[in-house]
């Protein structure tokens, strides 16, 4: 690999004591807000929007968990119970999980990574926010003015003919956020395809990068399916089309292969950016090229690719031919591999390394120990003959939250940590975000592990009335989803107090390497880049360790114990 | 308390048995994998963690060799536990053997209808006999239902406008829960009820009684009321030469007692009835009143059952006994026996 000396650390800060423009105090104004056509402030948009579903979404699990310490039904009445798990896997999917990563950390890296001054489609950027905040509007509308009660997954001929809910509405809604998330996506392969730097090849692109762009085809490939399905579902409920409901003449079980044509990719539009983000944290807290670059690139692609080929697992038991649960099984198995690539190349990344336990850092460890066995479970399922114990059991409901929540969720804190400073140019309380990861982590585990178990019983899911002996268990989980919630709303305060208290960050407190990192002011300039970025090195080039040794061995924890300063970054000038 | 946490479910199919060791190899599988992959990344981070001074020379940043052997290694894995899983699936999705029992179930919002080939129908309850395959053909009458017995550790979705089979071979008696397992709307959580897997005898015995269990012989209501009298504790008072004290019961019906009052009486079956549920208004005499109550604890049909059996002890009194209307009652008591003894079971498998 070649090694070159590239200048991290060493620019001075430019005017610390006259304020610099940057683009958030470019204009005040409320209308500079609604109307931004700047890719970072609608990344700032849509992360304000998707923490309010996170909490509402939040909401509906915490009232789910409550109903599930006592195995009478005792709180909830059964139409409600299904609202609320429905209310809390249509946020959380369509309008909290799907943009989280891409829509906010994407929105405000990508073109920072690649050394352009936007995305290549800046009003269709605005647009898809816009379209993301009228669909949540529609569907909470639809929620809230009676609910849904379909569950997330929309199963046919129930919604479209049994349901008495607002199941219309609700798919209007998620109808028009499936426009935004296209949006989106188109808008990154272009920008991908045509707006790196000069000299910045695809292999020298971040793996986020690679990451983003493999999510970005298989929302552009995914979402219309999807879109059109549930306006099927609309068409027959209102017109009476037959198409799902078979005394109409409809197959109900093709709802469910074009349902999850789209949704079992949909799990990748969540993980992968996720393993994305663990990339850029691993690399640049080990201050090592990631291990095996082009193996976790293309492994990206693999999983983009064969994602769409494994829609019938969800469909064993289903009416679905012997044989094509073979050939989807098999090919379940075989989307598992590019996943165990990544992960074992991640542990080779730290072989050797010099480890900087940042809370990023540890918020990765965690994404590691909780992908790890999320993945792994995810093989009983693909397994035919297991699958037909566990399928639409709790043992589902664990696997998918291991992967969704213990995955892409930790990806998405530690790329928040990680790019905060970048976003607001203020460092959070470190003690206080390890201490969050930490919790997060226990909690995660008291929750969802004990629902394996549940699962293997055989505890039906969507159940809120279930057979007493289960209860140990759930009462299990319900306890640890209090402390999930703990570790969830800590990170709030602390972020929100470090936009006002928070010490500076300066450019590049990480001393990492990369665009956003050494070329891009923090926080950045409205156009990002005083003058275009002519990229000559390899991603990921930190130097060699023995190299490094001298620059790097310094305290990273300054006297206050909670901050921390990189060692010649611009901070370093700052310190008062 | 820890005995009470449940943590493996029953085997009750044949199919439970052959899953069950591909389950626990995936367990094995899971622990070696997320153990090694977990240790390596703690142990890496820890020894090589920043401010250390170790050894980082030639730190690698690729290695085909690895990353081919660790992508084979879990695809030849993966491919293995696949096999094994395609093999029992065919097995168990496959058509059943010539000999399986044919039962019919039909699902509903929020029901479970199920007919036996003989007419014999039930709602939220399966009986099947032991050892024999059983196949049901199942179709929703509305929405998507799943029949779902995890002791048999099988699921099939039950389809509108299509018929769907799940065959299994029940391996012991007992009665296991069946839920619904496709979401199906309001009661889901309520469509559940329980499959019943009896003796083969049982089974063709209950087929031929239209579905009702009978006991293997049916019992006269003497001995039903003989068990009761060693059940309840009777005869630790009442044996001739029990440790207890209490009159013997040889003889007392039809003959003639004295009441506390001097009053005399025929022992006719309304007093046994006073006498067992309000014992301390009638002393016998020459006996301490230690003898409980057993208002409430006993029913009516118990309580005649008692008196049958006394009255079979010994010779009766023609003349001075009042009629016990015991031939009037039987058949309404073999109907409420077989309904206890049905929650009784139920009770127990709970």
């Amino acid at each position: 690999m070649s090694v070159q000396t590239l200048e991290v650390n060493t620019e001075p800060a430019p005017e610390p004591k006259e304020e610099r423009v940057t683009y958030l105090n470019v204009d005040h104004s409320l209308k500079s807000w609604l109307l931004t056509l700047d890719h970072k402030r609608i990344a700032i948009l849509y992360m304000v929007s998707i923490s309010l579903m996170f909490v509402l979404g939040g909401a509906a699990a915490a009232m789910i968990r409550l109903e599930l310490t006592s195995p009478h039904g005792v709180m909830l009445s059964n139409e409600t119970y299904n609202k609320m798990f429905s209310a809390h896997g249509i946020i959380m999917v369509f309008f909290f999980m799907v943009p989280s990563i891409p829509a906010v950390l994407g929105n405000f890296c990508l073109p920072l990574m690649i050394g352009c001054r936007d995305l290549a489609f800046p009003r269709l950027n605005l647009l898809s926010w816009y379209l993301f905040t009228i669909g949540a509007i529609v569907a909470l509308a639809a929620m809230l003015s009676g609910g849904v009660d379909t569950g997330w997954t929309f199963y046919t001929p129930f919604s479209s003919v049994y349901s008495n809910s607002n199941v219309v509405t609700t798919i209007i809604g998620v109808f028009i956020a499936g426009f935004s998330s296209i949006a989106t996506g188109l808008n990154f392969i272009v920008t991908v395809h045509k707006m790196r730097a000069p000299g910045l090849t695809w292999f020298r692109l971040p793996l986020f990068v690679w990451a983003l762009y493999a999510t970005s085809v298989i929302i552009v490939l995914g979402t219309p399916v999807v879109a059109i399905t549930l306006l099927l579902v609309v068409v027959e409920r209102t017109l009476h089309l037959g198409i799902f409901d078979p005394a109409l003449g409809g197959d109900p079980v093709l709802f469910q292969h074009m349902f999850w044509f789209y949704s079992h990719p949909a799990v990748y539009i969540m993980i992968l950016p996720s393993m994305g983000v663990m990339s850029e944290v691993i690399s640049a807290f080990c201050r090592k090229r990631i291990f095996g670059y082009k193996f976790v690139a293309f492994s990206s692609i693999a999983i983009a690719v064969f994602g769409f080929l494994v829609w019938g697992h969800h469909m064993f038991v289903s009416s679905q031919s012997v044989y094509a649960g073979m050939v989807f099984s098999v090919l379940s198995f075989m989307v598992a591999v590019p996943s165990a690539i990544k992960t074992f190349n991640w542990t080779a990344t730290v072989y050797k390394g010099r480890v900087w336990f940042t809370a990023p850092m540890i918020f990765a460890l965690g994404f590691m120990g909780l992908f790890v066995v999320g993945g792994l479970t995810g093989l009983y399922l693909a397994c035919l003959a297991t699958d037909v114990h566990l399928h639409d059991t709790y043992f589902v409901i664990a696997h998918f939250h291991y992967i969704m929540v213990g995955g892409a969720i930790m990806g998405y804190m530690a790329g928040l940590h990680f790019w905060w400073p970048k976003m607001t140019g203020k460092l959070y309380p470190e003690n206080w975000a390890k201490l969050a990861a930490g919790i997060i982590f226990i909690g995660f585990n008291l929750t969802f592990f004990p629902q394996f178990i549940l699962g293997w019983l055989g505890n039906p899911r969507r159940y809120h009335i279930y057979p007493e002996e289960f209860q140990v268990w759930h009462v299990l989980s319900s306890a640890g989803s209090s402390i999930l919630a703990v570790g969830y709303i800590i990170p709030l305060f602390y972020l929100l107090w470090s936009l006002k208290y928070g010490r500076n960050a300066g450019r590049n407190p990480w001393g990492a390497v990369g665009l956003e990192w050494t070329h891009v002011d923090s926080p950045p300039h409205p156009h990002n880049f005083h003058e275009v970025p002519v990229v000559t090195w390899e991603a990921y080039a930190y130097e060699p360790a023995e190299v490094e040794q001298e620059r790097y061995d310094r305290p990273d924890v300054d006297e206050e114990g909670a901050m921390w300063t990189a060692p010649g970054s611009a901070t370093a000038g700052e310190k008062s | 308390m820890i005995k009470n946490v449940p943590l493996v479910p029953e085997q009750a199919s044949s199919y439970a048995t052959q899953m069950d060791p591909l389950f626990w190899v995936l367990v094995a599988l899971t622990v070696f994998f997320a153990g090694t992959v977990l240790t390596l990344l703690l142990f890496f981070a820890i020894r090589y963690r920043r401010g250390k001074q170790v050894d980082r020379s030639n730190a690698p940043d690729e290695h085909q060799f690895l990353e081919i052997t660790w992508t084979i290694i879990p695809l030849l894995l993966g491919l293995g536990v696949f096999v094994w899983g395609a093999k029992l699936f065919a097995g168990a999705f496959g058509p059943p053997p010539a000999n399986a029992l044919e039962i019919f179930v039909v699902g509903k919002q929020w029901m479970w209808h199920i007919q036996h080939s003989n007419g014999v129908r039930e709602n939220n309850e399966l009986h099947v006999p032991l050892g024999r395959p059983i196949a049901l053909t199942m179709i929703s009458q509305d929405v998507i239902h799943d029949f779902y017995v995890p002791e048999f550790r099988i699921h099939v979705d039950v389809v509108p406008g299509r018929y769907t089979r799940e065959w299994f071979t029940p391996i012991k008696v007992g009665r296991y829960r069946l839920f619904c397992a496709q979401y199906c709307g309001t009661d889901h959580s309520k469509m559940t009820g329980w499959v019943t897997v009896m003796d083969p005898a049982d089974y063709a015995r209950w087929l031929a009684n239209g579905g009702q269990e009978v006991p293997t012989a049916p019992k006269t209501m003497a001995a039903l009321g003989a068990d009761l009298y060693v059940r309840e504790g009777c005869a630790q008072c009442h044996d001739p030469g029990a440790p207890g004290h209490g009159p013997v019961l040889t003889g007392l019906y039809g003959s003639i007692v004295t009441k506390p009052s001097g009053e005399k009486v025929v022992a006719d079956a309304a007093y046994l009835r006073e006498q067992i549920l309000t014992p301390a208004d009638r002393v016998a005499p020459k006996y301490q009143q230690i003898m409980p109550s057993y208002k409430g604890q006993l029913t009516e049909e118990q309580v005649l059952q008692l008196i049958a059996y006394i009255k079979s002890l010994g010779p009766q009194n023609p003349a001075s006994a009042e009629p016990v209307p015991i031939s009037g009652a039987k058949p309404a008591v073999t109907k409420v026996k077989s309904a206890r003894g049905k929650s009784a079971d139920k009770g127990k498998s709970q």
